[in-house]
């Protein structure tokens, strides 16, 4: 069961223990940590986004940090931990950093992971289901339509249902596979929160830039809490760089805790 | 005949060294050059050296005569040809550093490597002087892709291309991809690269001071690439297969952490130098520092790191394994400099020092290997003018019948390989990392952001091969004013022009920028 109360619980000690920042948006300041393993390239921008877009506290923490305790989200970033030797994410799993997001996570607090991030998620088994090469075998990159399935976790809470997100993508193991059985369990329990669709929100096959089952882009765990999507929102946060959808997954978090 | 950087010889175009001569990639002339300046004949490691350093690949001794006539000043310009990469003042404290490479023959030969390297290579000339890069470009030529060599030849480029410039996270903005016959089998791969660096951070490559330490950092030493500058500066013949182990094999993860791990020492003031290992590797590497500095350099090869035991001095000096660089660094800093690669699980030997001999002296262990004037490897490498032999014009290509059915002769064009969208080439590069691509590519010049000023920057590469062909003159000429024209079309005032001319090979690119 997908709950956003998390957020309300977790918003509620945070905000009594950490001073206000002079920049808010939305009148919530989080903490984030911006995870960089060797390989990880988009931690620069993440970081950016996060901070100088949307005025939050960010710091970039190494892969062998074992501390996570004093921020109110994770967030491991795009690019190609360790190389993404063997198979992507399959090296950083075993980084010191990661028990410390597993027992963030099990804490019910929250873990975002974009692109790389959502590779080294599945590796870890904090969510479900495994990435594998693209359909077609190489590297996309390109603009994708998605529509939002859920609205019930804090990165996508208030984003109006199928709302259709125009995001950019760039990955060559973004094919989600889970087994059939394992994806009627992830529907019905709402656990997928992003599917890539066409311009009109229809998820086609031919709107599926990689192959991935049931068109996932985007997946939350059971608790709702840790959250991954395939598509780069930090890349389209600002209207000179072509869309300013990925606001709304920044915007949600920021709106999930101003309203607890 | 005379030596020396004013030594200008003209000679026919027909006296090329060959890659099967008792000294590989030197003329007899050359060789008897060489003899004469040191007194004695050299030994093997010593003209392994020279013939890299000689070669065109390393000394520009065919081309350097004419690059000269070219304007390399201007009012931005901070640093002109000399250093690993050009740079250009952008205000705001900002530099931009460009620089535009070939790797045309490791491309021939083995075309995924050899473009991923091409791309390693000129990634590391930009960060080499404290920039971090920001943007590729990538201008191709092929044959027509109906030849089963030319699709793989354009498979494996594309490939190796994606491969390295997406694992390290530098987006590949533009460029330029065309198919004409005469680029059968011997494809052009050319790898641009820009970086941005705060003015007081730009870092040259000229030794420091005498007792300065030197140290080779990032990748272990192996027997990759070796006689790679000689191999690309000799003609492509029928033994290209054998060619292969001169080729250097890539890793952009290992790039990746030596561009981050090289970036922050450059922030803690920690080094007095730095030069990146390329074509010719710890030859030209210390050669080129020592030379900028007016010093000499020991090198004892014994502590370099290696992938595989049994490496001989020549193959040291020569191997052009991937992912490394030469630090200078003050004797009081050498342990911060050790602790800061260690930490980042990169090699770094200490393997010299600066002396002020002007000599490079090449040890292993306590045997001398090899002991060269460092002038002979750098500025008194032979310059010649190549006697020009001008080319009928071509007569004009027929013109096409009048179309029957004007809308099928419409498609025709539209799908023509030369007309066709780029799209299946350029969605395999990430043009979005690094969230500063404001026009991607394909169309026109491609517009990146400089974050926290309001300024961008427009890039482009452009050249029509057949205008050069008919023309070269001209057809150069066309090229510049047409990437002039490109990035007018985004508003952009032309800054600068990074020029890069394929002799032999009917063609000129020009790579411009503009801010």
């Amino acid at each position: 069961m997908v709950s956003f109360l998390i957020a309300g619980r977790v918003c509620g000690r945070r905000r009594a223990a950490a001073a206000p920042s002079s920049r808010t948006f939305s009148g919530a300041c989080l903490r984030f940590a911006v995870v960089v393993f060797p390989g990880s390239n988009c931690e620069r921008e993440t970081h950016y986004v996060l901070t100088d877009v949307f005025g939050q506290d960010a710091a970039i923490v190494s892969h062998e940090e074992t501390d996570l305790a004093g921020y109110d989200c994770i967030v491991l970033p795009g690019g190609f931990a360790h190389g993404d030797h063997l198979r992507a994410g399959a090296i950083a799993r075993f980084a010191p950093v990661i028990r410390a997001v597993e027992h963030f996570a099990r804490t019910d607090r929250l873990v975002w992971g974009i692109c790389n991030g959502f590779q080294v998620l599945t590796e870890a088994g904090l969510l479900p289901g495994a990435m594998l090469p693209n359909v077609g075998g190489s590297f996309v990159c390109d603009w994708v339509h998605c529509r939002v399935e859920s609205a019930r976790t804090p990165f996508t809470v208030g984003i109006e249902p199928d709302r259709v997100l125009r995001l950019p993508i760039a990955h060559g193991e973004g094919r989600f596979y889970a087994p059939p059985d394992e994806v009627a369990r992830l529907e019905r329990r709402g656990q997928i929160v992003l599917r890539y669709c066409n311009a009109y929100g229809e998820p086609t096959p031919e709107a599926n830039p990689n192959g991935a089952v049931a068109n996932v882009a985007g997946l939350c765990n059971e608790g709702g809490n840790v959250f991954a999507l395939m598509p780069h929102p930090e890349r389209a946060s600002e209207s000179e760089l072509g869309s300013q959808d990925g606001r709304m997954f920044f915007e949600a978090l920021l709106r999930s805790y101003a309203v607890a | 005949m005379s030596s020396g950087a004013s030594g200008i010889a003209t000679v026919a175009s027909e006296e090329r060294p060959s890659i099967h001569s008792p000294h590989p990639g030197l003329s007899d002339q050359e060789y008897a050059q060489i003899v004469d300046r040191l007194g004695r004949e050299p030994n093997g490691v010593e003209l392994g050296m020279l013939a890299a350093m000689w070669s065109e690949h390393c000394g520009y001794k065919n081309s350097r005569a004419l690059l000269r006539r070219l304007p390399t000043t201007g009012p931005r310009v901070v640093q002109g040809p000399g250093e690993n990469a050009g740079a250009v003042d952008i205000g705001d404290g900002l530099l931009v550093v460009l620089k535009m490479e070939s790797h045309n023959h490791p491309s021939a030969v083995e075309p995924f490597e050899g473009a991923a390297t091409g791309v390693g290579g000129i990634v590391r000339d930009i960060f080499t002087m404290g920039a971090r890069p920001i943007a590729l470009l990538d201008s191709l030529r092929f044959g027509p892709l109906d030849q089963g060599r030319n699709r793989y030849l354009f498979d494996g480029v594309v490939a190796g291309i994606a491969h390295y410039g997406n694992c390290i996270g530098v987006p590949t903005v533009g460029g330029e991809l065309y198919f004409d016959s005469s680029y059968s089998e011997n494809p052009l791969v050319n790898a641009m690269c820009v970086g941005i660096v705060a003015r007081e951070r730009l870092t040259r490559a000229g030794a420091g001071a005498t007792g300065d330490v030197f140290l080779v950092v990032g990748a272990a030493t192996g027997r990759d690439g070796i006689h790679g500058a000689t191999f690309a500066s000799a003609e492509l013949d029928d033994t290209r297969e054998e060619r292969r182990p001169a080729v250097q094999v890539g890793n952009p993860f290992l790039e990746k952490l030596l561009l981050e791990a090289c970036l922050e020492l450059l922030e803690a003031d920690a080094v007095r130098a730095m030069q990146d290992l390329g074509a010719a590797g710890l030859t030209s590497s210390s050669a080129e520092v020592a030379a900028r500095g007016d010093r000499g350099i020991t090198i004892d090869v014994g502590r370099v790191s290696r992938r595989e035991p049994g490496l001989t001095p020549y193959e040291v000096m020569l191997s052009e394994s991937q992912e490394r660089m030469l630090l200078v660094v003050a004797p009081d800093r050498v342990a911060d400099v050790r602790r800061h690669f260690e930490r980042w699980g990169l090699h770094s030997d200490v393997v010299g020092e600066i002396t002020d001999d002007r000599l490079i002296r090449v040890c292993d262990g306590q045997e001398l290997a090899a002991s060269l004037p460092v002038p002979l490897l750098t500025d008194e490498v032979p310059m010649y003018v190549r006697e020009g032999r001008p080319r009928p014009t071509p007569p004009p290509p027929p013109l096409p019948p009048e179309p029957t059915d004007p809308g099928r002769a419409l498609l025709r064009v539209l799908s023509a390989p030369n007309v066709c969208s780029r799209a299946t080439v350029f969605q395999t590069y990430d043009h979005t990392v690094q969230a500063n691509t404001v026009v991607e590519p394909g169309f026109g010049a491609a517009v990146v952001r400089v974050r926290g000023t309001r300024k961008a920057l427009a890039m482009t590469t452009d050249c029509n091969a057949r205008y050069c062909a008919a023309d070269p003159r001209r057809g150069a000429q066309i090229a510049v004013a047409e990437a002039a024209r490109n990035l007018a079309c985004r508003g952009a005032e032309p800054g600068c022009r990074d020029r890069l001319l394929e002799l032999r090979q009917p063609r000129a690119a020009g790579g411009l920028l503009a801010a």
